[in-house]
């Protein structure tokens, strides 16, 4: 009984947590993340994890011709600074954003339409950290016609 | 076992965990070569991206939202045509999740397409007809009477129309996703997927295959499809290894569209890259060929059709 109660009340903490970063996640889209794509539409998906430094993740989206599209990629305090590449189906690289001071956005449109990859890095800050830090990442879509 | 030496091992393992889960973003990449010279004369289909997918990161996949679905459809020069919409009175028979799900996605392509075309009046019962559902499935605050409120104050300026719709959207895709109802939220956008099939298919009508745009992009969907497949594969065991019933039916209903799919090849070049500094506008230069036979079409028509009326019933 003196191990369960502790136990319970950790794992209810952690729940809590859980939900609250959550919660957060998807207010830091809406409200911080998605006003990197004006004066782009936002096509109203929702992409959204909580990363820690030194995680990765993948993104798969057909992109089509005839339209403008701006891809935003933002974390949350303190990951700010988001690494993202584009690539295609024959694995090159299209773009790299640590090539233009880790901007949060790229615009681009297509002559033909594709499947690309983006890939998502967290890179790690501080080295000498105890713990790696976590925070929400948002991976948004805007589009326009030509 | 103290609660403090209790705590540190939780993150002790934890961190052990995330150190695992970070390993594979040590190996080196050398086919990722920026700037190497591509040829746009040799071609793959669109399955070849999925080759190296790592499954210990994160992975998102990402299909045409309704929006997105129906500016393709409105670009690609389709016309506007009211009765191939999902009839509004049809709402109230929804009461499964799996029929719901579909049909908040159906409900809110059809927002989008009669939105995009200045249907102001339509716009409003869909809309409605959306807020119905969203609440039917327990979506807290996807669309509120301010939502309908705001709508009815700017049905004439179509880009705040866009974002209303947009915005809700988010709000329920946000609200299932971070409530652990991700698989509902895969059959969402599937339902959504599927209906702009279906306006596309429809709206193609007589006219020839040959140069009709509508035709190349109800083609390209195809590449959409194999996100379809994937995403609705990685929501088909949820983390306690349960099967999703809803899941696995939706898989099997989409093998029709699968076959006609078979049939029409689409394939890709590779990109080149041409940044433009004037506008910040980068273009990707690339080829698509793409092969569709009447045959392929009118099977592809078919499966399309049956699959939403089954969707809509």
């Amino acid at each position: 009984m003196k191990r369960t109660i502790p136990a319970l009340l950790l794992l209810a903490a952690l729940l809590t947590v859980n939900y609250t970063v959550q919660a957060q996640c998807k207010g830091f889209a809406k409200k911080i993340c998605k006003q990197e794509l004006t004066p782009y539409i936002h096509d109203g998906n929702y992409h959204a994890a909580i990363l820690t430094e030194g995680e990765e993740a993948e993104l798969y989206k057909t992109f089509y011709s005839g339209q403008n599209y701006r891809i935003a990629v933002c974390g949350a305090e303190p990951l700010t600074k988001i690494e993202f590449q584009v690539i295609d189906a024959y694995k090159n690289l299209l773009y790299d954003n640590r090539d233009h001071n880790n901007v949060m956005s790229w615009d681009f449109k297509l002559d033909a339409s594709q499947q690309l990859k983006i890939v998502i890095k967290v890179p790690v800050t501080n080295k000498q950290a105890e713990y790696p830090f976590s925070s929400c990442v948002a991976i948004m879509f805007g589009f326009k016609e030509k | 076992m103290d609660l403090k030496n209790f705590t540190i091992r939780i993150f002790h393992a934890l961190f052990l965990f995330l150190l695992i889960a970070a390993l594979p973003s040590c190996k080196s990449d050398k086919s990722k070569e920026k700037g190497k010279e591509v040829s746009l004369d040799e071609f793959i289909s669109g399955e070849d991206i999925f080759d190296d997918i790592d499954k210990a990161k994160k992975i998102f996949y990402s299909l045409p939202s309704p929006l997105e679905t129906a500016m393709l459809i409105k670009s690609a020069g389709a016309d506007y045509n009211e009765q191939l919409l999902n009839p509004l009175q049809n709402v109230e028979k929804y009461t499964t999740n799996k029929s719901m799900a579909l049909n908040l996605g159906i409900y809110t392509t059809d927002l989008s397409f009669c939105s995009l075309f200045d249907q102001t009046q339509t716009s409003l019962n869909y809309m409605d007809a959306t807020r119905k559902l969203a609440e039917g499935m327990d979506i807290k605050d996807a669309i509120d009477e301010e939502t309908m409120i705001r709508l009815e104050e700017n049905l004439n300026n179509r880009d705040v129309v866009m974002d209303i719709i947009s915005e809700t959207f988010l709000n329920s895709s946000s609200y299932l996703k971070e409530n652990e109802r991700q698989a509902v939220a895969a059959i969402v956008l599937v339902g959504g997927w599927v209906e702009g099939l279906y306006l596309a298919t429809q709206l193609v009508g007589e006219k020839p295959l040959e140069g009709n745009k509508l035709v190349d992009r109800i083609a390209e969907q195809k590449l959409s499809f194999s996100i379809v497949d994937r995403m609705l594969e990685d929501n088909k065991v949820n983390e306690k290894g349960e099967q999703n019933v809803d899941i696995v039916n939706l898989m099997n209903e989409l093998q029709g569209l699968r076959n006609a799919y078979s049939k029409i090849i689409v394939q890709t070049s590779a990109v080149k890259v041409e940044p433009n500094d004037q506008t910040n506008v980068t273009t990707l230069k690339s080829q698509t060929k793409i092969t569709v036979t009447q045959d392929a079409f009118n099977e592809l028509q078919n499966a399309v059709n049956s699959l939403r009326t089954n969707f809509i019933l």
